[in-house]
């Protein structure tokens, strides 16, 4: 079963909350919305459900025209953040739901139901009440009950955004395993690139209701189509610097420039932003062709592996994503080198004009 | 949210759809029908246009009796939302006084209307009602038969008894779902009981305020039966209120035609009227 | 300022406790000193927050004793503690400006108009208010209003501590950065005692010069980032902090180290020497992904594992190997090749740790 979407578009009262969308999502496979708080995330889900009917555009699920057809009448199921269960039915009645609503008999429910409980691992708690039971317990079991009808489809609007930390790392690593042998489509919505990337699968950019960019995570991530997808997938956010090219040679103002490589040669003369990813930012020049960036530390962000350094000179402000406890005072002078070979170019208009190599 | 049809749930909104147009939408469309002729008995009548609307506002007993209403429900208004307000925010809201607060606030709801004013009535006489007879002996003079102060007293007193426990139960709601978190910034800011009330109560409870607004000066600009019952519209005309003259015009003089142009016009000034609460109330909002 | 002390403090929501388990916190004695930047950090229901309310005042402690500066606050409310605090949702008067807000605590203490201003104007530079000043509060985006709550903490000359209650929870990802650089800057500036609460560790990491680590009920370690990551005391803290958290695998004692499956780790000799005391523990050792040493090649000592599964996690990549039976984690820096199929490991010896009972077993020296 493969869903499509075909210039879809929503307005809602005046507003565009879809701006011409078109995706397409391969049977077993499982896909990340990524975008910013109101980005239009739910309303396009809401869409891929039935739950709402898009103003313009077509919805298709292997091959056959939805646009009309009501969410009942699909093989939907969708999971929110707030473990939405049915209160006053146990775990065990809750998971049973959907497949008593389908008339199946006795002995399948029974069967479905710990199979499905037993993935989740909470087979211990199916004559509790949801109430009773903690929030990733609640949200575990909203999430079988989702599973359990084996639907086409399966939505995920930020589901692990209301647990902590630890349990939303260990969820994200079950739901991966559980979608690994099934044939339906997963969509699962959320605002952290992080999530995205450990995900995995396929990454679709949404930013004011419009598709910025689509494909496999790693490309997406890799190889931004546009200035706005490597902002919204990067955390901490990249880098970006105005600078222009010149005949022989890249200046970022009078002080700063490198000489033009192979690659960036191809570049007509013009202004472009620059990018360079805080992780690929060094202490300590590398390589031959780093550019040299002097400045003072404004603060230093130091978790137990790893430090967060924020650099700042009159011309621009700087985020370093260094390995290793690196201690500095605030106001102290820094030199930091780029190195220029993973610098991503970006045209006036936003438009990705080149990608850094990338080795294997 | 749009729901795609499903035609099926048409029939069964069929039944209901028949009886309010039976109950509602016939008779509606009759009285218009009436507003526009003169009737002399069930089988003659004129058509004579817009005549008794022009009558009916150049008739001094309307604006009178507009004025009266008017007055009435500003009174009532002006009363019963701060009270209200008060009242709530003085019940408890935890433990079993607050279920039995509930209770008492909610037992002047459930009492019919002219019970309510026989209960008055009675509770306001001189010779055998407690309130007339403690004033009596207080040497207050109080006669809510004969004097147009007392009566207007009394029907207001009555009218806040009866309504203020709406009001308060509504704004008890509205502060029941103001989050602790608020009250508990308030007190580290060392804010007064007043700048909580202003800057934190208050504005939560501007919704349920709109309601509480609305339902009061509907119920008020209509109200009947308690002051009929009452004191019957006296002294003289001092309490006869909109519906009451319309009831004279229609039942008491079979005046039809006058009456149904003058309930048209009734309806048209609550609809303005609530319409403009709305909109000041809303709009202030938005600034 | 002030130095927050907690002596015998236990906390209880049931009126007859009798076991550990009736106790929300159970006893522990801490000192919170005075300027300084902390975090409490744990999972959903390990006490955290019912911690914070008691030292907030929200909360009075069933046993123990809450001290400021070595005075008995148990009784005392928050605003008579002179704590303030910032709750998950921000919490702004909506009818009033921006101004209005910052100013309200300085104008209920009765200070002069002039120092309001000044005050005012001060802590909406540093939070990059100014140009919202004369906005009305309700117009404002969720990360403008909670910055304007901790506005309202910081206006006050008289603040000893300012509490945080997972007040990042509804803000964007990419705007929680600059919401905590200000923490931190702010920090740096105004040097007032600070306590956040998250179950985020990268967030309490960044914010704290110290964290303490709740699980249930107690503190179960207090040190700097550095400490918690590189020796964790306790095998909650080890799993807790860092992603992926340490890999942790059950061992038996044998001469000169320990062994699981058919491999037998030699241990340092400080460390061996303490494993007769330990016969009768649950032994486990614990290394954490970022110092497991991956090769292709078997070179000396390195055990063989099988790779189940990578994932690039765009500046870092997480693999997933077997070894022996058990799923380790490592994590490999972006430009580092993969082995495909099979890789082998090494555990440095400074940075394996072994835990007797979930406990860090220290060497003897």
């Amino acid at each position: 079963m493969a869903l499509k979407l075909e210039h879809v578009s929503k307005t809602v009262d005046g507003q565009l909350h879809i701006d011409d969308a078109s995706l397409e999502f391969e049977p077993g496979s499982f896909n990340v919305l990524i975008g910013r708080t109101l980005s239009g995330k739910t309303s396009l889900m809401r869409l891929m459900a039935g739950l709402d009917r898009p103003s313009k555009g077509r919805v298709l699920m292997s091959g056959a025209d939805v646009t009309g057809v009501p969410v009942r009448k699909r093989n939907v199921s969708m999971v929110y953040q707030q473990f939405i269960n049915y209160p006053t039915l146990s775990v065990f009645e809750n998971i049973a739901s959907p497949l008593r609503q389908a008339g199946a008999d006795k002995l399948e429910i029974e069967r479905k139901v710990r199979q499905t409980a037993e993935m989740l691992h909470i087979e211990g708690f199916l004559d509790r009440y949801p109430l009773e039971l903690s929030g990733g317990q609640q949200q575990r079991t909203a999430m079988a009950r989702a599973l359990v009808k084996d639907a086409d489809l399966v939505l995920f609007d930020e589901p692990l955004v209301n647990l902590d930390y630890k349990l939303r790392e260990e969820l994200r690593q079950e739901m991966r395993e559980l979608f690994r042998a099934r044939r339906s489509i997963a969509v699962y919505a959320t605002t952290e690139p992080n999530e995205a990337l450990a995900l995995g699968g396929t990454a679709t950019v949404l930013h004011e209701g419009r598709v910025i960019q689509s494909g496999p995570t790693s490309e997406v991530y890799h190889r931004p189509a546009q200035m706005l997808s490597a902002e919204l997938f990067s955390e901490p956010p990249i880098n970006l610097l105005q600078g222009r090219v010149a005949a022989n040679e890249v200046s970022f103002h009078d002080r700063m420039h490198f000489p033009l490589n192979a690659d960036l040669r191809a570049l007509g003369e013009a202004e472009y932003r620059f990018g360079i990813r805080p992780s690929h930012i060094g202490l300590v020049p590398t390589n031959d062709d780093d550019l040299e960036v002097s400045g003072i530390v404004e603060l230093a962000e130091i978790s137990g592996s790893e430090t967060f350094l924020h650099v700042r000179n009159d011309h621009f402000s700087l985020v370093l994503h260094l390995q290793g406890v690196h201690d500095y005072a605030v106001d102290s002078p820094i030199r930091v080198y780029i190195p220029t070979h993973k610098l991503f170019v970006f045209d006036a208009a936003g438009q990705l004009a080149q990608a850094p190599a990338r080795r294997a | 949210m749009t729901k795609v049809h499903d035609n099926r749930a048409w029939w069964l909104v069929l039944p209901v759809f028949l009886l309010v147009a039976f109950s509602a939408v016939l008779p509606m469309m009759t009285v218009v029908n009436y507003s526009v002729q003169d009737i002399f008995d069930a089988s003659t009548r004129v058509f004579v246009g817009a005549d008794w609307y022009r009558q009916i506002l150049h008739d001094p007993r309307l604006h009178d009796s507009l004025l009266r209403q008017f007055i009435f429900s500003g009174c009532v208004l002006l009363i019963e939302i701060p009270l209200g307000i008060a009242v709530a925010l003085t019940m408890p809201t935890r433990g079993r006084w607050a279920s039995l607060c509930l209770i008492v606030m909610a037992i002047p709801l459930l009492i019919p209307w002219n019970v309510v004013g026989t209960i008055w009535q009675i509770f306001g006489r001189a010779d055998i009602g407690l309130l007339g007879y403690s004033l009596r002996e207080l040497g207050v003079d109080y006669n809510y038969a004969s004097n147009t102060g007392d009566a207007w007293v009394t029907v207001l007193v009555m009218d806040v008894w009866h309504w203020t426990s709406l009001v308060a139960l509504l704004c008890y709601s509205g502060l029941r779902a103001i989050p602790d978190a608020y009250y508990q910034a308030a007190r580290i800011d060392r804010a007064s009981s007043w700048a909580v009330f202003r800057y934190i109560q208050l504005p939560k409870l501007k919704s349920v305020l709109l309601i509480a607004v609305m339902l009061r000066f509907m119920d008020s600009f209509m109200i009947y039966t308690e002051p009929f019952v009452l004191t019957g519209g006296g002294p003289g005309n001092a309490t006869t209120f909109l519906s009451q003259t319309l009831t004279k015009m229609a039942v008491g003089q079979f005046d039809l035609g006058p009456a149904a142009a003058f309930s048209l016009i009734y309806f048209l000034i609550i609809l303005l009227v609530s319409w403009l609460f709305y909109t000041a109330m809303t709009h202030a909002d938005q600034k | 300022m002030a130095e927050i002390r907690l002596q015998n403090l236990a906390h209880s929501y049931s009126p007859q406790p009798r076991q550990d388990a009736d106790y929300a916190i159970r006893e522990m004695d801490h000192v919170w000193e005075q300027g300084g930047a902390y975090a409490l950090l744990g999972p959903s229901g390990c006490g955290k927050s019912t911690l914070l309310n008691i030292i907030s005042g929200l909360l009075s402690p069933s046993e123990g004793k809450v001290l400021f500066d070595t005075r008995e606050v148990n009784q005392l409310t928050p605003e008579q503690r002179n704590i303030a605090q910032v709750f998950q949702f921000p919490v702004v008067y909506d009818t009033m400006t921006v101004y209005e807000n910052l100013a309200f605590p300085l104008r209920n203490q009765g200070v002069a108009q002039a120092r309001i201003t000044s005050k005012v104007h001060e802590i909406a530079e540093v939070l990059d208010l100014h140009p919202l000043l004369q906005r009305k509060a309700r117009n404002l985006t969720a990360d403008e209003k909670q910055k304007v709550s901790m506005g309202r903490g910081l206006v006050r000359d008289d603040v000893s501590a300012i509490l945080f209650d997972e007040p990042l929870t509804v803000i964007d990802p990419h705007l929680k950065w600059k919401l905590r650089r200000k923490l931190k800057q702010i920090h740096e500036q105004f040097n007032i005692t600070m306590i956040y609460v998250t179950h985020d560790q990268l967030e309490a990491s960044t914010f704290a010069d110290k964290i303490a680590v709740m699980h249930g009920g107690q503190i179960v370690q207090f040190g700097t980032p550095r400490e918690l990551f590189e020796r964790p005391e306790h095998t909650f803290v080890g799993f807790f902090v860092g992603s992926p958290g340490m890999n942790l695998i059950e061992v038996r004692a044998e001469e000169g180290g320990v062994g699981f499956g058919t491999l037998h780790l030699p241990l340092t000799k400080g460390l061996a020497a303490k494993l007769p005391e330990l016969a009768d523990k649950r032994l486990q050792i614990g290394i954490r992904p970022e110092f497991v040493q991956v090769t292709d090649e078997p070179g000396t000592g390195g055990m063989a594992t099988e790779v189940v599964r990578v994932e690039d996690l765009g500046t870092y990549k997480i693999l997933t190997l077997r070894l022996q039976g058990h799923l380790l984690k490592a994590r490999l820096p972006e430009d580092q090749p993969v082995p495909r199929g099979e890789a082998w490991v090494g555990f440095p010896s400074q940075w394996l740790m072994l835990y007797a009972d979930d406990r860090l077993v220290e060497e003897r020296r």
